[in-house]
This record gives C-alpha cells, structure tokens and sequence, in this order.
C-alpha cells in the first residue's frame, strides 16, 4: 500500500484545485467532495470458486454558488482535464437554477475545528488466496451443518479501503481514509415440498474483527433450516417482537420523519412533533458521531460542519430534528450537522435479552424478516409482508410465512414495550429488538 | 448499423488514444486454455437530472461516468477487473488481474470486426441537447403550474426530469464487436394535498428511449401533473384497507409488476442453473393458469426496458417465458446459456462498467385475455381492486413475493365502492400465477418508470398487463 497520507495530500490537492477552478470560473462559494475506494471481492459457490472482482471506484463531485443559484456536477475522471469540464458543467446550471435564499454553503462559523483521527482505517491486506481459502470455510461450514442443507448461493468475502476528502470556499478542509471487510453465506434447505433459503453476515472495520468463517456458516444454515415448513396465520391482532436486524428498519423510518428535507416539504408524519411524546416515556434516542472506529462515525458532515452527541428522544419526547443547512434555513432552524444523515444512532436497551423478550412477548409474533417497501413517510401508514416465527407461553412454536403486519407508525412507536439487550451491531443504526404492543397480522 | 460501432469508437475509444488494434492485443491477453469466454464492456455515460420545487428550480446537475470492465470465464468461474482509467498500461493490468481466474495456457490472436444490431429500435441520439435549458425550465415549470392549477388542496409540488446518454461497446475474444447508443428519459411528479389537517401524495410519470420533447408530445408532462393530483385526491378519502386473503383485481398496466416479482425474477437463468428458484427443474410443466402467457421483449421500438444489443452484444429478444400456462422458457445470459447448453435470450443486463453482467428482464407482460375489465370486476362479490403500486420483492427461493397498491378500492357485490389506503399484497408465485382466473382484453404497457434491482444492480425495465383477477391473495390492510 503505498503511504496513505501521501494519496490523501493528492486527494485533498484534486479538491484546493477544484475550488480555485470554480472561483476562476466566476462562481462565489464552491464545495467539493473526491473519493477513492479500491476493493477485492471474491465468491464461491459449492466448493468452487465463483467470481473475482477488483474493484477500483473513484468519485468526483462539485457544487457552485453564484450567490444563491446553484449547479452540480460529478465525474468518475481525476484527470486535470476532467476537473476543468466538470466544474464548467456546474456552472452551466448555476445560471439557470433559481435564486434560492436558503441555498448556500454552511455557515462559515459551523465547520469543524478539530479532525481527530477517529480510528476508521485498517486495511486487512488479505491475498486472493487466502480470502478464498475463508469462503470456502464459510459456506462449508453451513453445508456440513445439517442435510436438509441441498444448495447454496455461495459464501462471499469483501474487503474495501477507501478516502474521502471535502472541502469547501470558506477554507474548511478535511479528508480520511476508512477500511470495511465483510463475509456472507447464503444457503438452501429443503424439507418435504418446502424450500427456504436465508443468509447472514458479519461486517467490520478490521479484518479481525469479523466473527469467525464458521460461525457465519453455521448461522446463515441455521436461519435456513430455521424456516423450513413455514406455515401461514389465519387473519388476527396480535403483539409483534421485531428481531433487532429488522428493528433496525423501523429506528430508519424514525429517522427518516425527522429529517429536515421531509419537514420542509411537509412530508412526514411527525411533522411539528418538537417537543411533543414520539415513544414511551422509557425511550432515548441519540447519535454518535464521533465514535472511535464506529461504521459512520465523522468529525465532519458533508457540508463541513462539526458533527456532535445529540439527542433525538429524551424520556420519549422529539428534542430535535435531523437538519442540514439548507433544510435547516428553510424551517428557520439551524443545521444539527446532519447533512449526509445520522452517524450512528442508538437507542437505549432495556433488560431482556431475546429470550426475556420472548416471555414478554408470551403469545405473538416474532418477526425475522421484512418484505416491500410498503412505508408510507407521510402518514405513518405501514403494510408490509413479514415472516418469522409464531411464540406461544413465551416459545417459539413454528415458522410462519407469507403474512402481513400492518399499522401506523405512530401508533408502533407510542406502543413500543421493550428494547431489548440483544442489540445488532453490524449497521450505523443500532437496535436491541422491539416489542410493539398490538399490529394487524393479515393472512389465511 | 454499424454507425452504432463508428459512433461508440469515436465517443469511447478514440477520445483516449484507443485502437481497434489496442483492442485486439487485450482481448489476446485474456486468452488461453481454460477460458470458456472472455469480454471488454467499455461505456460512457452522460446523465443530466434538473429538479423544480417549491416553484422554483432547485437543482440542476451533470455526471459523466466512463470506464471498461473486463471479464473472463472459465467454467462456472468468472475473473472481474474494471477501471475508470482508459488507458492502456491500466486497462492491461486490468486484464491480467481477471485473466489469473484461468491459469496457463498460450494466447491466441484475437481480431475484432463489428457485427450490426439486427435492428434499431431507438435513434441514437444524445438526449441532453434536445431541448435548450430555458425550454427544459419552462416544461418543468409548466408541468408544475398544472399541477397546482388541478386543486387548492395541492400544497406541494416537486418535478424532476432526467436524461441519459449511455454509449456501450462489447468486444469479446471470439472477436465480436457490438456498440449501442441507448437514450433514456424520465420525468417524475410527486405532489402533497391536504385536507383538514389530513395530507396524502400522490406520483406518476414515464419516459422512453427518446429525447425530452416526448414530455411535450401529447401533452405527456401535462398528464403526469394531472395524473398525482388525481391519486392523491383520491388518497384524501381513503378509508383503511382490509385485512386478510379475498379476490383481487388488478389494473392494467403498471400493476404488471405482479409479474416482475410473482414470475420474472424466479425465470431468470441463473437461479435456475443453480437450482435456487420455486421455477427450477419445472421446464415444460403447468406453472400458472391456462389463461397465463407471459413474454419478455425487449424488441419493443422505443421503450424504456427495451435494448438493441444486451450488454454482452446478443440482440435482443421477443421470449415466451410462459405460454397458456407452461413454463417456456428462463431468460438467459452467455454464462448461464452456456452452462445450460441453450441459447442467450439476449436478457444478459449489467448496471455498469463497474458491473458483471447477469440474466435480466427487459419489458416483461402479460398477453391479453378474452374478457372486458368491467365483466371482471363485476365477478366480485367483495374484494379489492388495484390500480397503482410502489415497489415489491421476492424471495426466489420460496417462490414468496411482495407488491405495494398505492391505489386501490374496495369492490362489493360487483362494483367498485371506496378508496382504501396503501397496503402491501404477499402471496407465492407459482400460487398466485394458478389463481389467476380472468384475463382482461386490455393489455397496457407501464409508462416508463421501472426500475429493477438485482443483487445491486440497478437497470430500467418496463411491465404490463390487462386487468387480470387473482381468485385469492393476501391483503396488508389494517381492518378485519
């Protein structure tokens, strides 16, 4: 590898000439992000090796002021040449885009001050050999689990490193490098006339962070074999326990309605909630940035500006919103250094554990997975197709499948019971799982 | 048509210093025992995307996007490199980093000569000129004064319009040289009503393989403005859908997504020669009803799933997937043709450069029926009727599949009653496509929006339908 701080003066040299070109070009204010990111990926399949990609992405991107009319523009190509034609691009829009007062860089007095080195980047340097070598372990791993287990997708490794720098016209300039290596299975088993398939995954920072090549075979067999004979539920109301990987989803949903983009164009369902009980008295919700090593963390959002612990719920009431600069401008707010979104968000957990929640739950729904897109960010309502398993006397009786769980997500999250400890760590959101009172099951 | 090649060489090639020659010695270098296949994709991509809203013109950006992947097959193994680099010493390091998934062997000589697209089903023309920007801003911004001209109870607008210029050129070691120059454009029309506190949306839009003055044709942008309005009315007075499995009846047109999701996925090649889709191992066995054929095409002249050449250079196809019930036929790619011992259909799609290409749909419908939608409809004693939806999902395996109504209405004792509010349909496809009993006379294309994705890939796709009716599906309302 050669010295990364060496590619990353080069980079942070691409953006400086970015902007005196934007300035030479007439524009006001300009902002620039660059990107380098290069990676192996390698699958197998049934023993065998499958694919080997080397990926090599670069990214440009540049914006424009001339005073409050903007344009964009972005490229794949560093080359000098490139630059020259790509800021020219943005130009060209900025003099047809409206004047727009909330348009316009960040407040110059907002930018990050202090970078620290928030401890994001370790390449794992892993050979072609030896990422093939883990694969095959994995998906082995899964195959030899159980017989039911017939097929496979195959069992896949990643490794990427990459830097990013942005910097903008009021002199603010920041870059880093950052590193993720990942190692998923996926496999098929087959019972009687029912065939399932699932996965699973582990994702990190540092290669050896990832949990082990087996571990992940035998999970993503043991989620396959978990589904297998899945029946369907007659139509009911019952208590529903999101499992945290798909909790994750509703915390996102959550998140999505307090943005300032949503609110500005009034629309989302939690529009003029500041202040106001979003959850259950029991429920704290805040964001991380600045977290050593964590999946999203950054000293700086995309606009420059200093990223900071904030709270979103505080004894269940909405304390804030998540804002950039130009939503935050156009609801008379200030920017909560959000632009690029939330850098890792966490809710508080509970006590239980998956199997107290389980207790809780005593009769009702565990849901495992979630299908469609049926979130509607306006009104709250909710309609998706669900599968998962039916819980009796707080056990896990059979897997059910090809059902739907309906709501309001206001309603969900005002009848939210418990988070529990089991909290999923792979994703920036994280979530213990979710205990929601009372949903509509639809099914036979 | 071969001016499709002359124009890709100039755009791509030439503009770098390229070679047909340069060509040649690459497409030498992935030769060799053991290699099965072996292909250069190189493209240029030229994307401008302008969006209104509140009245105003937000935003106008520009990407250019160019590069080449290469690929090498050796069995059921493939090796991937790609670059945005265009430049020899890059491009060959590229090569041999793919070229290492075959060992040893001697390179043969390759020489490429072009083959002409059987036929030209859009012009190849850049898009992004067709229209000057100050006639770009009046298009948005009549559309957007349509919109609010409808009804006071619209209290927010948002339209965007983007265009694309993809030029592709494919030369494989069997020295085959293919190019296409593929124009897309889309227009999109979000728009929020409100009513005594109560606020719904409403969407619609389309595009084509043309240049942007097909918004201004038949007043087409006009209609998209009319169109969101009208379902977010609508919306303003739905009541909650129902709960639990009835009869459905579907619209025509965009509702084909049912068969995207039910059918289309599960019939792509490489589930099948894995042996991982509900599909597999069913060739030539009853699979949906009698009244059931569905095509994908991707000859259609001018439609947004369409292509003259997939992206491994085969032209495209009119494939029977499914004829009065029968499985047919999966769509397929070179890999997974090969490995089946059949023919490419012509579905072997990418994202991009940065992309291996895989077996995708491209216009995929279903074939009228015999009766009158309003004779279908009037078969309901109670059940639901849908006539717009978001996206869906399926889980291959299980056959499992998800589509969202984003419109629907209630049908009792034979007539359509009340708007219901949004609800997500799950059902199994070989189930569902078997519950099928009535096929409308009124086939409809989708206006041009789809998108499909698959395994991150992303890639326009067009679907269709006549109004068709499931005897029994699952509905994600809230009421029992």
């Amino acid at each position: 590898m050669i010295d990364i701080a060496v590619r990353q003066q080069e980079l942070q040299q691409l953006v400086e000439d970015l902007l005196q070109e934007a300035r030479r070009q007439g524009a006001s204010d300009a902002e620039a992000a660059v990107s380098r990111d290069a990676g192996l990926s390698v699958s197998v399949r049934l023993g065998e090796i499958e694919t080997i990609e080397h990926t090599r992405d670069n990214g440009l991107g540049v914006t424009v002021y001339f005073g409050q009319r903007k344009g964009s523009a972005s490229t794949s190509d560093l080359s000098p040449q490139a630059i020259k034609e790509t800021v020219k691009a943005a130009c060209n829009f900025a003099r047809y885009t409206s004047e727009d007062p909330c348009s316009g860089l960040a407040d110059e007095g907002l930018m990050a001050r202090d970078l620290p080195d928030l401890d994001l980047y370790h390449p794992w340097g892993v050979s072609v050999e030896e990422a093939i070598e883990q694969a095959i372990r994995c998906e082995t791993a899964a195959r030899d689990r159980d017989p039911r287990i017939i097929n496979s997708e195959g069992a896949s490794l990643s490794t990427h490193d990459g830097l990013q720098v942005y910097g903008n016209t009021h002199g603010f300039i920041g870059g880093y490098p950052s590193s993720r290596h990942s190692l998923s299975c996926s496999v098929v088993a087959r019972e009687d006339d029912s065939m399932q398939r699932d996965y699973w995954y582990t994702l990190s920072r540092r290669g050896e962070q990832l949990q082990s090549a087996e571990a992940v075979g035998r999970e993503a067999a043991q989620r396959t074999l978990a589904r297998l004979k899945a029946r369907r539920l007659s139509t009911r109301q019952a208590p529903v326990l999101f499992q945290a990987d798909v909790a994750v989803g509703l915390l996102r949903s959550f998140i999505g309605a307090i943005r300032g983009s949503a609110l500005y164009r009034k629309a989302s369902f939690l529009l003029d909630h500041q202040g106001k009980p979003v959850f259950p008295e029991f429920v704290e919700i805040h964001e991380e940035p600045l977290l050593r090593g964590g999946l999203a963390s950054a000293a700086y959002d995309s606009e420059g500006v200093a990223t900071r612990r904030q709270c979103f719920i505080q004894d269940g009431i909405l304390q804030g919103y998540v804002l950039d600069s130009y939503a935050a401008r156009k609801l008379g707010l200030q920017t909560t250094g959000n632009a690029g979104g939330v850098r890792n968000l966490r809710i508080n957990s509970g006590k239980l554990d998956h199997a107290g929640l389980l207790k809780t739950l005593d009769s009702g729904l565990l849901v495992t997975e979630l299908m469609g897109q049926g979130v509607n960010m306006v009104t709250g309502d909710y309609s998706r197709g669900a599968a998962g398993f039916w819980v009796e006397n707080g056990e896990i009786q059979y897997p059910v499948e090809e059902i739907t769980i309906a709501g309001n997500l206001r309603d969900m999250f005002l009848g939210l019971r418990e988070i529990g400890t089991d909290v999923e760590s792979r994703t920036s959101v994280q979530t213990g799982s979710w205990l929601i009172e009372r949903m509509m099951i639809a099914g036979e | 048509m071969s001016d499709l090649i002359q124009i890709a060489q100039q755009n791509i090639l030439t503009s770098v210093g390229l070679m047909e020659r340069d060509l040649d010695r690459m497409l030498g270098e992935l030769t060799g025992q053991g290699v099965d296949a072996a292909d250069i994709y190189f493209q240029t991509s030229r994307l401008e995307s302008w969006v209104l809203e509140d009245g105003i013109i937000k935003e106008g950006s520009h990407n250019i996007e160019q590069g080449a992947g290469i690929r090498v097959i050796s069995g059921e193994k493939t090796g991937f490199a790609y670059s945005d680099e265009l430049q020899l010493p890059v491009l060959t390091e590229a090569a041999r980093a793919a070229r290492a998934i075959a060992r040893g062997g001697a390179e043969q000589k390759v020489k490429v000569s072009g083959s002409p697209a059987p036929r030209q089903l859009y012009e190849p023309i850049n898009p992004l000129p067709s229209l000057s920007e100050v006639d770009k801003i009046d298009l948005l911004q009549r559309v957007d004064a349509e919109a609010r001209r409808q009804d006071p109870r619209v209290k927010q607008v948002i339209v965007s319009l983007v265009g694309v210029q993809d030029i592709v050129l494919v030369a494989d070691i069997d020295g085959r040289l293919s190019a296409d120059v593929r124009p897309l454009v889309r227009m999109n029309v979000h728009v929020i009503a409100e009513q005594g506190g109560r606020r719904e949306q409403g969407t619609s839009g389309g595009g084509a393989r043309e240049d942007f003055n097909y918004f201004s044709r038949e007043e087409r942008g006009l209609g998209y403005a009319r169109e969101a309005v009208r379902q977010a009315l609508v919306n303003l007075d739905a009541v909650e859908a129902p709960a639990g499995t009835m009869p459905v009846v579907l619209g025509p047109g965009w509702p084909g997504v049912l068969l995207h999701e039910a059918v289309g996925h599960g019939l792509e090649g490489d589930f099948n020669r894995k042996g991982t889709s509900a599909f597999s191992g069913r060739m030539g066995e009853k699979v949906a009803a009698e009244c059931v054929t569905v095509v994908d095409d991707g000859t259609l002249p001018g439609r947004r799933g369409s292509l003259n050449i997939d992206d491994e250079g085969t032209p495209s196809q009119y494939t029977v997937l499914i004829e009065n019930g029968v499985l047919k036929r999966y769509m397929q790619d070179r890999l997974n043709a090969r490995l089946m011992k059949v023919d490419s259909t012509g579905n072997g799609r990418r994202e991009s450069y940065a992309h291996l290409p895989m077996p995708r749909m491209t216009n995929t419908y279903m074939l009228a029926g015999q009766h009158k939608p309003e004779e279908i409809i009037a078969s309901v004693d109670r059940g639901l009727y849908a006539v717009n939806f978001g996206g869906g999902q399926v889980d291959i395996t299980s056959g499992r599949f998800v589509f969202s109504a984003s419109e629907a209405y209630l049908i009792e004792k034979g007539k359509i009653t009340r708007p219901v509010k949004g609800a997500t349909l799950i059902g199994n496809g070989p189930e569902a496509m078997n519950r099928i009993s009535m096929v409308g006379d009124d086939l409809k294309l989708d206006a041009g929006v789809g998108v499909c994705g698959k395994e991150g890939q992303s890639v326009p796709v067009g679907v269709g339908q006549p109004t068709l009716k499931l005897d029994g599906m699952t509905v994600g309302g809230t009421e029992q």
